[in-house]
């Protein structure tokens, strides 16, 4: 034997699953509903997320090379899928600018000062968009109505969630406002105002089914989060229908589903046991119920998610999965 | 077809690749010169009873097993001891080795060398016993721990289950395929025995349902034998691990720390088995055992009936030689299984395979920062958290990963296997283990 063999400790085989991989599958998750939102809302549905990527990929690369001093990890795709939510969570007429700003504020703040990919405790791409809420709140909320596909000018009005909460605001019933409010189908197929990835909850739930079928992810944190909502807004509509929307609203309206599938689900901020992604779940669903219906902003799911971005650390010091032959106490 | 069983959290589906399940097991002769080492088994070394220049028998004890959990080694070869020496054996050090210079075949005359098979069992519970523990058997599926040790049942405990091992959850291994296939009328009379040594009623034998010939085959041999079924199972690495099989099939959980007898159950390879029948049948003792011979780039892979000691180069030459392109071998399969650096060394009674593996497979992939995708938690069979265990390991925080039940490992691989970003997590939990082990050595000893 002259050849020099390799040892190494066993495991001698890996899988298939690389991170750019399992980035690309969130990305390709996420095509029918950036289909549908080019649909809807026209050409502008189509760039604005392209630019959102190019900068999210670029502002990772020149922070991690000049400020970290480091070698640029773009290649594991995580900037890519930022970027992509991020677009997917702002108005369409967005001005690029302020575009730019929410990607450096999203990777720069959200990802890279914590020291890259695995380390941020909240969703960069939710920390980017929060940023942009409350320092532009007119351009960020200005929500074009989808006119079909493209149209010239589109007509800017209030997403649903803003409908209601207006409406409430100035002590209207809900059960009044319903002639105001878009039908459950036309919700479920995306007939909404909204921003750009949010709108059509069919194309949502495709990308969902296809999160699960290459087991990117699995059913508990989205399903738990759905469930929450749907219990919590329907238990208070049974109770006094008058002042509250009907758990369908809640399902299907605003960010809900986007956040619950593509947001919630981030490796990174979610928890790392099937117990820990329920209780994580639950709260979300808990909270964005809540701030929904008594909080200032008519939409309540991203504040939740980065709620319990932020407790994320605590269930995983404490829900621990199932240990194989645990011995049971006083048994 | 039965209901498949499996254990139910974690586990992954490594591809198959059981290229050599169609090849019959061949018989492969040794020559020249052999080493056998003395320690095969999981345990105390055997001591060495014949001096150089003596010449041995085959079957004629070599080394005597020194305690209750150690075990005998027999001359698998006759011809004269060259001397005593240490050599490289697979664990990569060197260790006493008996050297042999093969002359003839010249068989212990006690053996019985027939093929016909014996199937009434005269030897009472105790010399069952005795007789496996003379032969020197171990467990053959790998983790060749002593198998007259399983068969005592400690006292106030009691096995109501024997549960045979044909499971072969490893990609590439099919020795036990084969095993079962051509010498299954043996292997029910094994089984036979370990019953009545564990005084047992009922036996399952374990079989992954990706081979249906041998579970077919077993059912009809078993269909007249009370008490023997077979099981067909999920086909999903570890199945073959010892407490996830009796998950499985009883849905009794060992417990933490635990023997499977705590639960009732005692597992026995069907290697094992065999050789049981074989020492106890035939005053056989265990020196040859099926071994697989395959890899992607080997041009026959087999199943050979070699010899203990016989250089694995020998195994790889009757496959159709080295491999161009060959980056590992490997003994054993590709999940559990140990790289070796040379191959003069010799097939012991735990060398289940020889896999070849390309050099474009054989390297790792440079490790990425954890993503926190929880993939290592979902398939951990254990419920431990890889990625948290290997983190402590990292910043030696030795205390908190025995709290984390790091010690509950079973070193599958399976969480190293799935982790997209490469992340060496078994080799830290080993760390984690060693070290843990060592404390718990330490305040065994403070305590006494
Ligand atoms: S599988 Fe790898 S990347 Fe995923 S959580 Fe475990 S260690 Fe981290
Ligand atoms: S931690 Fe141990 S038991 Fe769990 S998957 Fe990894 S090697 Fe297997």
């Amino acid at each position: 034997m002259d050849k020099l063999l390799t040892v190494s400790m066993s495991p001698h085989a890996h899988g298939r699953d690389t991170t750019p991989k399992l980035m690309l599958g969130v990305v390709i998750a996420l095509l029918p509903a950036w289909a549908a939102s080019v649909w809807f809302f026209g050409w502008g549905a189509l760039y604005v997320p392209v630019l959102s990527v190019l900068f999210s990929v670029i502002f990772e690369y020149l922070i991690a090379k000049y400020l970290l001093k480091k070698e640029p990890s773009i290649r594991d795709g995580s900037a890519v899928v930022t970027g992509l939510l991020l677009a997917f969570t702002l108005p369409v007429n967005i001005p690029v600018w302020i575009l730019a700003i929410g990607t450096l504020v999203a990777i720069g703040v959200g990802k890279m000062s914590f020291g890259g990919l695995g380390t941020n405790p909240f969703n960069p791409a939710l920390v980017g968009r929060v940023f942009l809420f409350i320092s532009f709140p007119v351009q960020m909320t200005s929500w074009p109505l989808p006119k079909g596909f493209a149209t010239a000018d589109a007509v800017t009005g209030a997403t649903p969630l803003g409908l209601l909460k207006e409406g409430m605001r100035q002590g209207e019933h809900v059960a009044n406002m319903v002639r105001e409010l878009p039908t459950n189908y036309d919700m479920f197929m995306g007939h909404m105002g909204g921003s750009m990835g949010e709108v059509a909850a069919v194309a949502l739930l495709l990308g969902f089914l296809y999160l699960l079928w290459r087991r990117i992810i699995t059913w508990h944190i989205p399903v738990t989060i759905l469930t929450t909502v749907f219990l919590f807004s329907g238990l208070m509509w049974l109770i006094n229908p008058a002042d509250n929307a009907s758990p369908v609203f809640h399902l299907l309206s605003g960010g809900l589903m986007l956040g619950a599938i593509f947001m919630a689900t981030d490796y990174v901020t979610s928890p790392m046991t099937p117990q820990g992604m329920v209780w994580y779940g639950v709260g979300i669903g808990l909270l964005t119920v809540i701030i929904r219906r008594w909080g200032a902003y008519p939409e309540g799911v991203q504040f939740a998610i980065l709620i319990m971005n932020a407790f994320v650390p605590l269930i995983n010091m404490y829900v621990k999965p199932k240990r194989f032959g645990e011995v049971k106490k006083n048994g | 077809m039965q209901k498949l069983k499996t254990f139910p959290k974690g586990g992954v589906h490594p591809p198959e690749h059981k290229l050599s399940a169609g090849s019959p097991i061949e018989t492969l002769p040794v020559s020249g010169r052999v080493a056998i080492p003395v320690v095969q088994h999981l345990g105390a070394p055997a001591e060495p009873v014949v001096q150089r220049g003596e010449e041995v028998k085959v079957g004629q004890l070599l080394a005597k097993g020194t305690g209750f959990v150690s075990a005998n080694v027999h001359a698998p070869v006759s011809g004269k001891v060259f001397r005593i020496d240490k050599k490289f054996d697979a664990s990569g050090y060197k260790r006493t080795s008996v050297i042999i210079d093969i002359n003839g075949d010249d068989w212990d005359p006690e053996i019985d060398r027939s093929t016909t098979l014996r199937k009434e069992i005269t030897a009472s519970r105790e010399e069952i016993i005795e007789k496996v523990q003379a032969a020197g058997i171990v467990g053959m599926g790998g983790a060749t721990f002593p198998t007259h040790v399983k068969l005592n049942v400690p006292r106030g405990k009691k096995a109501d289950i024997l549960i045979i091992n044909g499971v072969e959850c490893e990609p590439f291994l099919t020795a036990d395929h084969r095993l079962m296939l051509e010498r299954g009328e043996e292997l029910v009379v094994g089984i036979r025995i370990l019953m009545k040594a564990l005084a047992v009623t009922t036996a399952v034998i374990g079989i992954e349902n990706n081979k249906p010939d041998a579970i077919d085959h077993l059912t009809k041999l078993t269909a007249d034998e009370p008490g023997i079924t077979v099981q067909p199972l999920k086909v999903k690495y570890p199945q073959g691990g010892e407490k996830q099989l009796i998950k499985a099939i009883t849905g009794r959980e060992v417990p933490s720390g635990g023997l499977p007898v705590d639960v009732g159950a005692v597992v026995h390879n069907v290697g094992t088995t065999l050789a049981a029948y074989e020492a106890v049948q035939k005053n056989k003792p265990l020196i040859e055992r099926i071994v697989t011979v395959t890899g992607k780039s080997v041009a026959k892979p087999s199943n050979f009936l070699v010899r203990i000691g016989t250089p694995i180069s020998a195994l790889i030459d009757a496959a159709g030689g080295l491999p161009e392109d060959t980056g590992k071998v490997v003994l054993g399969g590709p999940m559990m299984g140990k790289a070796v650096s040379k191959l003069d060394i010799p097939v012991t009674k735990g060398t289940s395979g020889v896999l070849i593996i390309p050099d474009n497979e054989a390297h790792r992939a440079p490790v990425e920062p954890c993503i926190r995708c929880a993939k290592c938690v979902s398939v951990c069979p254990m419920g431990l958290e890889p990625y948290l265990l290997m983190d402590l390991g990292v910043y030696e925080k030795f205390e908190r990963a025995q709290n984390e039940r790091v010690m509950d490992c079973i070193e599958c691989g399976s969480c190293s296997y799935i982790c997209p970003a490469d992340r060496p997590l078994l080799d830290y939990i080993r760390l984690d283990k060693l070290r843990v082990g060592e404390m718990i050595r330490k305040a065994r000893q403070a305590a006494k």
